[in-house]
């Protein structure tokens, strides 16, 4: 157990991103919407040059009506069903024209990845296309107005599942499908877990070939939770081990960022659509949650912690930092915020710094946490 | 110089896009169409021309992938049948709604169930209202011709052509070809040069919302592009006759001049007529033969100019609208409707999923429309 006390993320290298932003204000996201926060910060890894192929889905709206953009690179809409397809075509051209230095990105939403999509999709990465695909999971057809996919958790409520106990059947295991076309790179990513979003993004950028990554994406209209909870849901996904931080890199698999485990019930309860998820079903989906954590251990040939304690670690601090030492720990991260972002963020540590609700945070964690904040302020 | 060469329809359609220079073809295996991209991958593969061929999962992909290599600013080609076709219909509404000059061809095959691999035109007619320029042949160097036209004019006025040929009867029975040199091709169809493009240099969006106030402009505008196609169509036949000594016109007619009766019909069944209509002139029959090869923009003055010469339209359509009736039939009434001299009209369907139509069939129902008392509107199945 001791071995993954110690957070992956310290031994790594910390990223930053292109001061310079891509994506632009004034595109059409709900406040807290993981998306807008995904989107700028892929835009800033993947650079100017890259097209963009985007079905149905939130993106498509976020992007802007006709006559805006916000992307800040060219982007395609396509039929929902045919982001990989359309986006082999616009491969194909570029290949033909001898064009090697753009990247070619499908982001789409869950309905257009694991459902409609997915014929299309499978085809792509079985011809090993070169393109990388982001799937950005909502868990549900947010667009349209939260309707059940197959993406959609046991026991969620939606406006198709409306009755008790919500969906019944379990999350469908794309990351198991897209890893068995041995395809060159796959990631699991999360927009509150910034370094190792950027790191995956970086390296998925540099590998040639078929390369997926799985964005879990907070919603707050569809998952019913607090604008201001976005950040704090992506991390208590990612340590409740609900939805892992991993990669599979030619067949093999990492834990990239191994948490000290935190039960299930905070994540649940800051989201409306768990409101009736009570004692056995709690049990149930625990259970769930561990089974898939220890094989995914067995994958990465990691022993793994099954039983998540009942309290959580907790982190005392007694004294916040000072204005000099926040910037010091900025310039570790190599932030370059804003004066005005500065003093965002340093209020944002004055208020959460001695705030027992996040004790179970590290001092890394809170930091990263503030700056994804501070990130989305700018950003919605 | 040109050369000669033995070739079914489908092998016309290949060397057409080969000579063509298609960039990037995506492909999808159906009955009767599979031997126009097997043929495509073997001139592929013998370096006749140098195309990405992307190996898709289903005619639905086949599309969207060359839409995605349309945007992209390249030349594309793919080909398909019926229910191959059905299930491009959403993107056939993407390709033509996206102004992107792709060609497609469609070898007619009818509908399932049950299933049948044999000729009828319902599956290229339901695609009427999709924006597609629709072309119907009646043999392999038609076909290969039609294809260049298909590029030449789509590349002008910016909308998808489908270049359709009959299953069997024409894909796949051989005739002689004449197959132009490379020079006559590149003075007939310029490289693609085209007039938007995913571009990083100049980032926009394509697709996006559309709201009320724009909508129905781009698609008045579409609209317009069809009418201005006719002019495109018959200035590139005109060239094309030029350099090759052949034109194939957009409504042709054959012995209608000073016709009493006009046999009506499109693709296949018009050469099968051709003797049929010697033979009644030799018998004394004043009548003549109208075929419609383009359908899509549909050519209303041309139709006017044959048929209000004539007493009476016989009209064969190889298809049905159901509950109404065969589909060319429905679209010359319009446009004959209000107009001085407008002959009297019968509408026959037959030959669907493939039914044999021999020139007896053709001579009977002559026969039948000539001497049928008319009390408004008839429709027979044949």
């Amino acid at each position: 157990m001791k071995n993954y006390s110690k957070p992956v993320l310290d031994g790594r290298r910390i990223w930053t991103t292109p001061e310079k932003e891509i994506y632009s204000s004034g595109h059409l996201a709900c406040p807290g919407c993981g998306v807008a926060i995904s989107a700028r910060t892929a835009l800033k890894v993947f650079g100017k040059k890259t097209i963009l192929v985007v079905p149905a889905c939130c993106f498509a709206v976020i992007d802007g009506p006709f006559p805006y953009s916000a992307a800040g690179v060219p982007l395609l809409h396509c039929a929902f069903e045919s982001a990989a397809a359309t986006a082999s075509g616009v491969r194909a051209a570029l290949d033909q024209m001898k064009i090697n230095d753009i990247n070619v990105v499908a982001w789409a939403g869950d309905g257009g990845t694991y459902d409609i999509g997915l014929q299309a999709l499978s085809a792509a990465a079985e011809r090993n296309e070169n393109m990388i695909y982001v799937c950005y999971d909502n868990e549900a057809y947010m667009n349209t107005g939260i309707q059940r996919s197959s993406a959609t958790p046991a026991g969620a409520w939606t406006t198709t599942t409306p009755a008790y106990p919500g969906k019944p059947e379990r999350k469908k295991d794309l990351a198991s499908i897209m890893i068995a076309h041995k395809i060159p790179y796959f990631a699991t990513a999360s927009i509150s877990y910034m370094n190792d979003f950027i790191d995956k993004f970086r390296k998925a950028k540099d590998i040639k070939g078929f390369r997926f990554i799985h964005l879990l994406s907070p919603c707050a209209p569809g998952w019913k939770h607090a604008e201001s909870d976005t950040i704090e849901l992506g991390f208590l996904a990612v340590r409740s081990r609900i939805f892992p931080l991993f990669e599979v890199e030619n067949n093999k698999w990492k834990i990239t960022y191994n948490p000290h485990p935190t039960s299930i019930n905070k994540y649940l309860d800051l989201q409306g659509r768990f409101k009736h998820v009570k004692g056995e079903d709690i049990k149930a989906i625990q259970t769930e949650v561990d089974k898939r954590w220890e094989e995914l251990c067995e994958k990465c040939d990691l022993p793994s912690q099954i039983n998540p304690p009942e309290q959580p670690v907790q982190h005392t601090r007694n004294q916040v930092l000072s204005k000099e030492q926040f910037q010091e720990v900025l310039s570790k991260h190599f932030i370059n915020f804003s004066d005005n972002e500065n003093e965002l963020a340093y209020q944002m540590l004055k208020s959460l710094w001695l705030d027992k609700s996040y004790s179970h945070f590290s001092d890394e964690e809170l930091i990263c946490n503030i700056i994804a904040r501070v990130q989305m302020c700018d950003c919605t | 110089m040109p050369r000669h060469e033995l070739l079914t329809g489908n092998e016309a359609v290949a060397h057409a896009v080969a000579m063509a220079k298609a960039d990037v073809i995506g492909i999808y295996p159906i009955t009767p169409q599979t031997t126009i991209i097997e043929e495509i991958c073997n001139l592929a593969a013998n370096k006749t021309f140098s195309p990405k061929i992307v190996h898709v999962e289903s005619e639905h992909s086949a599309m969207a992938t060359i839409i995605g290599a349309a945007f992209t600013g390249v030349r594309t080609f793919t080909a398909t049948s019926s229910q191959g076709l059905a299930l491009m219909h959403e993107l056939l509404h993407w390709a033509a709604g996206g102004r992107l000059p792709i060609v497609l061809a469609n070898v007619n095959r009818a509908m399932a169930p049950g299933w049948s691999i044999w000729t009828d035109q319902n599956d290229s007619l339901s695609q009427r209202d999709t924006g597609w320029m629709q072309f119907y042949c009646e043999s392999a160097q038609e076909v290969l011709d039609t294809i260049f036209l298909a590029y030449r004019v789509s590349e002008q006025v910016l909308i998808p052509s489908m270049v359709v040929l009959d299953a069997f009867v024409l894909s796949h029975t051989s005739e002689p070809v004449e197959i132009p040199d490379n020079e006559t091709i590149n003075k007939f169809l310029p490289n693609f040069t085209p007039s938007f493009k995913l571009d990083i240099d100049n980032p926009c969006s394509f697709g996006a919302l559309l709201r009320p106030q724009f909508y129905q402009e781009v698609r008045h505008k579409l609209n317009d592009a069809m009418s201005e196609a006719l002019i495109k169509i018959n200035e590139s036949d005109k060239l094309w006759k030029q350099l090759t000594g052949r034109e194939w016109g957009i409504v042709t007619e054959y012995r209608a001049d000073d016709a009493d009766y006009l046999f009506v019909t499109s693709a296949t069944t018009a050469s099968t007529a051709k003797p049929v209509i010697d033979k009644l002139r030799k018998e004394g029959l004043k009548i003549g033969l109208i075929k419609i090869r383009v359908f899509r923009p549909f050519p209303f003055e041309q139709v006017k100019k044959y048929l209000t010469k004539c007493k009476r339209a016989i009209i064969f359509d190889r298809n049905i609208s159901y509950g109404h009736h065969g589909i060319f039939a429905q679209e010359i009434k319009s446009a004959l409707y209000g107009v001085k001299n407008s002959p009297e009209i019968l509408c026959y369907t037959g030959g669907l999923g493939g039914k044999d139509i021999t020139p007896q069939l053709i001579e009977e129902t002559i026969i039948k429309g000539t001497k049928t008392k008319l009390n408004g509107s008839l429709f027979e199945w044949i």
